[in-house]
């Protein structure tokens, strides 16, 4: 059975081969390879310049590959112009077309013989009530808000049923709660649909409530590939474990990994670490630790291995207060809700009670 | 479809197309600019049988006193001339920008009307001041105006429009957030003007100091018209040419006329790319607040000088009515009544407007399309690039070279082109050329207003690129495509130096009947003609603003907020 019979079978919609792109000896893009499950929402995250944009242009034939293959839906669909492709596409830009006014707009791929005046009409109204913009109709681009803008062209990319909606950072250019709204409601939309989707993004939030599953990226290969909680809680690597979620990082020097307790040293401070069983003994580490997970006061007495350390900062958030701490030179931080920190007492230079549960401490070779 | 080996991205009908019509475009380019001037080249350095004589013509050139003397010339007047128009025409732009003294759109419209008339205009008009029978003729105190004094007067009043338009545009883009800064920081006016102002206009005075250099070194109607005994470059090119029948001398002129305009380009190239992106598109755009202290001294200056313009384009058009200067200054038609002077008559006119209306016609829809297909087409190979080198050749090449190129060229007995010599085809085909760069330069940022992603957009849509460049790019660049037409017809229209090798017995473009009439002593008659061109590039220009507005509403509807 050749790759895309089997991919077919096993319910995979889209495989990613060996993909690399190169411009000129830039290496952009270097034997990336992923499948995408039929419906699945999946995120491309990474900082700028991972290539997670560039793999996307390339499903897209916008930026063919120079190697590798690409298969949807049974197709190999490598070497055919985008023209030829079954997808739809929001551009973190929306390139929408600013003479056109929205109906015009959303039905502009609805032609041929395919849609007959009636049903392009049909679809287009059908369209405008799915993302709720009955009352904004005739109006052009440049008189709608930036969420309205980007529900066009979310409607425009869906018009024509593709089988693959590609969303390249649409929702960057929108402010904080707009685009905490409408990431749920693209979210929804999808699920109703069914229709898979690949996003790229370069925020990490964004990525983890929406997604099925991330695809975490950096320098043009994939890092790590699962669900929000496995990228979250079991990052691959460290460049994962630091980009994903806040964290507080030390290096730390491997002790007894093969014991009960391995335990991890950074000067004068001792830590028990699960995870550093996996290295040899007298290996430099690095350390992340969450904010979240770490003890403070009379919680961690009780632990086992709870150190002193000194307040350095401490930043109000709202909900929450993030504490810097210090701790014979390494740093940590720590979150706790706003209304703790009185109780605990907790100013500038005050000495207390630190913990972290040896589970929850992810250790990586330091590189 | 491949499997293994060697790995080729399936290419659309569409982008197969694209190709072989941007390699149409190529080709085109390739005949109409590249071959002609490679043909300039090759002729410098032959006899007049056509051998190889190596550098013997340059030696010859050096050694010809008159011809080195012209080159001089042609410097010291192009240098001057742009030292007395450049620092004029920024204190008229910057009245017009940063002022806000009253009439400015009438001080823009007066601006504008020397570019509409053809470079001999202000030329007739000083004969006409200070001529041998010049009214004012004692101004000059015994000195002719034929010579220095004359091109330099009329290069003045032909250059102004030129880098006052340069500098507008240099001085509107300002961050009105750079000058409350700086305001912020306590810097007095004077330091405002030197910190701010002048760096963000610089690029905008080099490029004006650029263009007006080169105009004058390669503008041949004024030196023809009023240079007397006084041997330039230009007039050089013709005398060769057309009076000795010695093209390779020729050729060898044309060449080292076209040094300071290359080198010119290079200049302005380099100052572009140092300015690059010092207005971001965040700016605040600057409202200058109204005081008096600057606003009365600019409009006081910018009175005279508008009221200087008219008179010179007002003395033309009187002068072209009058009877006999200066004897009788009673008014007539009869300087209208052209088949008195010239064989061609009122045909010369129409014989323009005809050869205008092909170049904008056929040039607009050839710009413009080639443009997109450049920054669209998304056409792989080295094809785009040699669009683009070539597209940016015709500003540094000019007309009298381009012309004197296309004798040489076009008119040799080997060449199977040769039928197009004489015909009206060969002059819209050079008046395409020669003011290909500026029309390729307008449609290029007019198109790169657009979402990059348009193109996408409609291939995933499976709409076909042609209905998105109908639909969404023609309608979008409308305003900036009328603005092409015009300026390729009023140019072609006005130019004389294009044009002057390559008319026939039956094609002869009114402004070479001005030169003509002129030459023949017939200066009212050379100053009706001249008016005459004007005419008819006021009435398009007016045509155009009329329709503008009913086309901004047209299809501009979409700006509105």
């Amino acid at each position: 059975m050749d790759l895309a019979a089997r991919a077919v079978a096993a319910g995979i919609y889209l495989t990613v081969q060996d993909v690399t792109k190169r411009f000129g000896r830039f290496v952009a893009l270097d034997r990336v390879s992923l499948d995408i499950r039929e419906g699945e929402f999946v995120s491309f995250l990474g900082p700028s310049g991972c290539g997670k944009t560039t793999l996307l242009r390339a499903i897209a034939g916008l930026d063919p590959p120079s190697e590798g293959r690409i298969v949807q839906a049974g197709r190999d669909i490598t070497h055919l112009p985008p023209g030829e492709r079954d997808f739809g596409i929001v551009f973190q830009s929306y390139a929408l077309f600013p003479n056109l006014d929205m109906r015009a707009n959303i039905g502009y791929g609805l032609r041929g013989p395919a849609w007959p005046r009636a049903k392009a009409a049909a679809r287009v109204e059908q369209l405008i009530a799915m993302v709720g913009l009955e009352e904004h109709a005739r109006k052009y681009p440049a008189q709608l808000s930036g969420g309205q803008q980007q529900r066009v062209a979310l409607a425009r990319a869906l018009a024509n049923h593709p089988g693959l909606l590609l969303l390249d950072e649409p929702l960057s250019a929108l402010d904080a709660t707009v685009r905490a709204r409408l990431r749920t409601e693209i979210r929804a939309l999808q699920k109703a649909l069914g229709v898979t989707t690949i996003m790229v993004t370069h925020d990490q939030e964004e990525a983890l409530s929406v997604s099925d599953r991330i695809v975490v990226m950096r320098e043009g290969r994939i890092e790590q590939i699962g669900t929000p909680e496995e990228v979250y809680r079991r990052p691959a690597s460290a460049f994962v474990a630091g980009f994903v979620g806040r964290t507080g990082s030390f290096r730390a020097e491997v002790e007894h990994p093969h014991a009960a307790t391995p335990r991890l040293r950074a000067g004068p401070v001792s830590l028990a670490a699960t995870a550093a069983a996996s290295l040899s003994p007298g290996e430099a580490a690095r350390a992340f630790i969450r904010p979240e997970d770490v003890r403070l006061g009379d919680d961690a007495l009780g632990h086992e291995g709870a150190f002193q350390a000194v307040v350095t900062g401490v930043e109000f958030l709202g909900p929450v207060c993030r504490v810097h701490l210090l701790a014979e030179g390494v740093a940590l931080e720590a979150e706790l809700p706003s209304g703790d920190i009185g109780k605990l007492g907790l100013g500038h230079t005050a000495r207390l009670w630190v913990a972290v549960p040896a589970e929850r401490i992810m250790t990586y070779p330091d590189a | 479809m491949p499997d293994g080996g060697a790995f080729h991205p399936r290419v659309s009908d569409e982008q197969r197309l694209m190709k072989l019509a941007l390699g149409g475009a190529a080709t085109f380019l390739l005949l109409g600019l590249i071959l002609p001037l490679g043909w300039l080249f090759a002729r410098a350095f032959q006899d007049a049988s056509g051998g190889f004589v190596g550098f013997a013509n340059f030696a010859e050139y050096v050694a010809t006193p008159s011809l080195a003397v012209s080159a001089w010339n042609s410097l010291w007047t192009a240098a001057l001339t742009t030292l007395l128009v450049v620092p004029a025409a920024f204190t008229y732009a910057y009245a017009l920008t940063r002022s806000r003294m009253p009439g400015k759109p009438v001080f823009r419209a007066v601006m504008l009307l020397p570019v509409l008339a053809p470079s001999l205009l202000p030329a007739l008009a000083l004969v006409y001041l200070f001529g041998n029978q010049g009214m004012l003729r004692g101004l000059l105190m015994g000195e002719s105006l034929y010579g220095p004094i004359g091109i330099i007067m009329a290069q003045v009043f032909y250059c102004f429009p030129h880098a006052a338009l340069i500098l507008c545009v240099a001085l509107s883009g300002a961050d009105g957030r750079l000058y409350e800064a700086a305001a912020a920081l306590k810097a007095g006016r004077g330091r405002i003007f030197l910190t701010v102002t002048l760096p963000g206009a610089r690029g905008g005075l080099i490029s004006a100091a650029v263009v007006v250099f080169t105009l004058v070194v390669t503008d041949f109607g004024i030196p023809k018209v009023i240079g007397g005994q006084f041997p330039v470059l230009a007039t050089e090119v013709y005398k060769q040419v057309v009076g000795q029948q010695n093209f390779n001398m020729g050729a060898v002129v044309g060449l080292v006329l076209l040094l300071p305009a290359v080198g010119a380009f290079l200049l302005d190239q380099w100052a572009r790319r140092r300015q690059g992106g010092f207005l971001s598109g965040r700016a605040v755009p600057l409202e200058p607040k109204p005081r008096p202290a600057r606003d009365l001294p600019l409009l006081g200056f910018c009175t005279l000088v508008a009221a200087l313009l008219l008179l010179v384009v007002g003395l033309a058009a009187w002068g072209s009515f009058i009877r006999f200067w200066p004897w009788n200054l009673s008014l007539t038609l009869d300087n209208y009544d052209f088949n008195r002077f010239d064989s061609a008559g009122w045909g010369s006119l129409w014989t323009s407007v005809r050869m205008a209306a092909m170049a904008a016609l056929i040039g607009t829809a050839l710009i413009f399309v080639v443009a997109w297909m450049f920054e669209r087409g998304r056409v792989a190979g080295p094809l785009p690039r040699v669009v683009g080198f070539a597209t940016a050749i015709p500003l540094a090449v000019p007309g009298l070279v381009l012309g004197l190129a296309y004798i040489l060229f076009f008119n040799d007995p080997w060449n199977p082109l040769g039928f197009l010599y004489g015909t009206l085809a060969i002059l819209v085909l050079n008046s395409l050329v020669h003011f290909y760069t500026v029309c390729h330069l307008a449609a290029v940022t007019a198109i790169r207003q657009l979402d990059p992603e348009f193109e996408a957009v409609s291939a995933s849509l499976k709409v076909p690129l042609w209905v998105t460049f109908t639909r969404v790019t023609l309608p979008i660049c409308l305003p900036a495509i009328l603005e092409i037409f015009v300026y390729l017809f009023v140019n072609a229209m006005a130019t004389v130096s294009a044009v002057i090798f390559l008319y026939g017995p039956d094609t002869k473009p009114a402004s070479v009947a001005v030169v003509h009439m002129e030459e023949a002593g017939q200066i009212s008659a050379a100053a009706a003609m001249a008016v005459a061109i004007l005419m008819v590039n006021v009435a398009l220009k007016a045509l155009h603003l009329a329709m503008a507005g009913r086309v901004e509403r047209w299809t501009q509807a979409w700006r509105l907020r």
